[in-house]
């Protein structure tokens, strides 16, 4: 059998009933529309949101906790080796909150292929002396480059240079900070440490992640600069931050690190659970409602394919007179049922990425958010794929029953009816 | 070919119920033979099963007790796709209400029998069909849709498409039942025509003595009965 044909025949068909033709069609075309728009702005906002967090977040995370010793003398003590040992009011040793031996670990993870970069960080506790008044803040001595390269880290620099972060002596402050103490770009700030140190800084710039209690706290210098005020040697450092090719790869490899390296370990995914499991639920509930939207759209199909059988009963009756079999016929209507999916799926899936394209334009500004200008919409082929995929599998189902009851049409009753 | 395929159509006892609303028995032991070149009308009552024989003949009911033969070869118990080529292939048909695709034009129509037989190309079947429809003189329709035409004239074409595969046999069913005298007589004097100057094998269920009169051969049925061949 020919399929030119069967072409042709479904096609005589839809223009006879063009205007139910087009309906069907509009249906779908809208039911992907908003399948393709939903799913690009959520997921847009799920990326935008978790990035947030994300982007900053190292995918393992290197530190030294400062705890109790966890093998006291008395457990060590065969004496007292069946007995139940309880010691009150233990104490910290004095472990050091630098990271013994940074340099070989750093170059070791380095060298790991599953590894996409390291950056070395210093976190030091300071007050900022502004007038009488001591403000409490936290300094991270980066190094600039590598964060800029690893966690975005020029994105959230709202104004000044970061470049300038490789001077000695400057930093760069969170906004939420430098509104407290007044601070404009290039004045000098008086800055003491933990213990006792005080530094002049001179401010760089502005750092504003969109999260306003980290930037209340939160400041940027370079490493060097933090090494000088705490007083430090040039290789101290308290974290190692690592990002992986592989994001799902952190928890394991945050526990052979860990145990390799001898120092405590984070992985994103523990310290994050909760981003996964809202962008999750955002985007099944999208999919939800685009993949209902495609249904109702497949009712729609299926009862204008089944008007149309019943009003051709006498030319289907005809074309298996003629020769043509059951299964010519099933064909012709499941024809038309895919005509009638891929005009529409195509149709949305142009207007979706016109839509996406517009959602994109909505100007969506926020102070908590300096980097969102618009809209965020998520591009990505997937959404573009599965409306397609979904649209042929819901029309070809919306043609399934109508297209076996057309085949099934026995002639002889037809001609023979009236 | 074999050589005894002068024989085009045998039934032989066929036999037909019908089971609703109660059993009925519609066809009693039907047997008869049709040869090449043949025109062959089928009478009878209202009612006396002449139309089902044909839709039995015609291979689209196969819901039937008997043998069917077809050019030397039992059809009866093929499959339905064998079935349906077969009526493409080997059975032209002409109903008495239901001639033509409303959807497509004249030509198109008569066109279409062909293209599913896929034996010729689209153009050689172009002119196929209008060297048939020209047989029919309705050449200067062939461009029209089919719902454009008169009752008459649609009949005509619905002949020419019956031809369009140059069929083994061409069936009936009361194809002048619905038409007045005039397109009655034209339809008929076709028939006649294509019966004396192509020599074609036709089978007519007709319930027009005139019509019977004037084919090579009656079957007359009575009560499910032939009762005359």
């Amino acid at each position: 059998m020919k399929w030119s044909l069967i072409f042709e025949i479904a096609r005589a068909l839809m223009f006879a009933r063009m205007k139910q033709t087009l309906i069907a069609a509009t249906g779908v075309m809208f039911s992907i529309t908003m399948f393709v728009a939903l799913l690009g702005f959520m997921n847009g906002l799920n990326a935008m949101l978790d990035g947030l967090v994300l982007n900053r977040t190292p995918h393992i995370r290197f530190y030294n906790e400062i705890r109790p010793n966890p093998n006291q003398p008395i457990d060590q003590s065969s004496t007292f080796e069946n007995s139940l040992n309880i010691i009150r009011s233990i104490k910290p040793s004095t472990s050091r909150l630098a990271i013994h031996n940074s340099e070989a670990i750093i170059r070791t993870l380095e060298e790991d292929s599953r590894v996409l970069g390291v950056s070395p960080k210093i976190s030091a506790q300071v007050f900022f002396n502004v007038g009488t008044i001591d403000l409490t803040g936290i300094v991270s001595g980066i190094d600039v480059e590598k964060e800029a390269e690893l966690f975005a880290f020029t994105d959230y620099v709202t104004s000044g240079n970061f470049a300038d972060l490789n001077q000695t002596n400057s930093i760069i402050l969170g906004k939420g900070a430098a509104d407290r103490m007044l601070a404009d770009i290039g004045d000098v700030i008086q800055v003491t440490t933990a213990q006792g140190n005080r530094v002049q800084l001179k401010v760089a710039g502005y750092y504003q992640s969109g999260l306003g209690d980290f930037d209340n706290v939160n400041s940027f210098a370079s490493i060097a600069t933090v090494q000088k005020m705490l007083g430090e040697p040039p290789a101290y450092i308290t974290d190692i931050q690592v990002k992986l090719k592989d994001l799902s790869l952190a928890p394991p490899l945050a526990k052979e690190f860990g145990n390799v390296f001898g120092i405590d370990a984070d992985d994103i995914q523990t310290v994050n659970a909760q981003f996964e499991t809202g962008t999750n639920i955002r985007t099944l509930i999208s999919y939800a409602v685009g993949i209902t939207l495609l249904v109702v759209s497949g009712f729609g199909i299926y009862n204008i394919l089944n008007m149309m059988i019943f009003e051709k009963l006498d030319t289907i009756a005809i074309l298996k007179a003629i020769g043509f079999s059951s299964q010519d016929v099933n064909r012709i209507f499941i024809t038309i049922a895919l005509t009638i999916g891929i005009i529409g799926g195509v149709l949305g899936l142009i207007f979706g990425f016109l839509a996406c394209l517009v959602i994109d334009q909505i100007p969506f500004e926020t102070a908590a958010l300096p980097t969102i200008k618009t809209f965020p919409v998520d591009y990505n082929l997937k959404y573009y794929l599965i409306g397609g995929i979904f649209s042929l599998i819901t029309t070809y189902f919306a043609g399934f029953f109508p297209a076996r009851k057309a085949s099934s049409v026995d002639p002889v009753e037809i001609i023979r009816g009236k | 070919m074999k050589d005894q395929s002068k024989v085009v159509l045998e039934a032989k006892n066929v036999d037909k119920f019908f089971y609703n609303p109660t059993e009925t028995q519609v066809l009693r032991n039907v047997s008869f033979q049709i040869n090449r070149g043949e025109f062959v009308s089928v009478v009878g009552k209202s009612g006396c099963g002449k139309s089902t024989l044909l839709y039995i003949l015609s291979t689209m009911d196969t819901d039937y007790k008997g043998e069917l033969f077809m050019d030397g070869e039992r059809i009866s118990g093929k499959s339905s796709n064998y079935l349906s080529q077969l009526r493409n292939e080997k059975i032209g048909f002409v109903f008495q209400f239901h001639y033509l695709l409303n959807e497509f034009s004249v030509l198109e129509n008569v066109m279409i029998p062909g293209l599913k037989l896929g034996k010729y190309s689209r153009e050689q079947l172009e002119h196929q069909a209008m060297e048939k429809l020209r047989i029919f003189d309705m050449q200067d329709h062939a461009r029209k849709k089919a719902n454009q035409l008169s009752g008459g004239q649609k009949q005509r074409v619905a002949i020419a498409r019956a031809l369009i595969n140059d069929p083994l046999l061409i069936m009936g069913d009361e194809p002048t039942g619905n038409l007045d005298k005039k397109n009655s007589d034209i339809v008929y004097n076709k028939f006649r025509e294509l019966a004396k100057d192509f020599g074609q094998t036709m089978l007519i269920v007709t319930h027009d003595a005139e019509f019977a009169a004037g084919t090579d051969r009656t079957i007359e049925m009575e009560d499910g009965r032939v009762v005359n061949f």
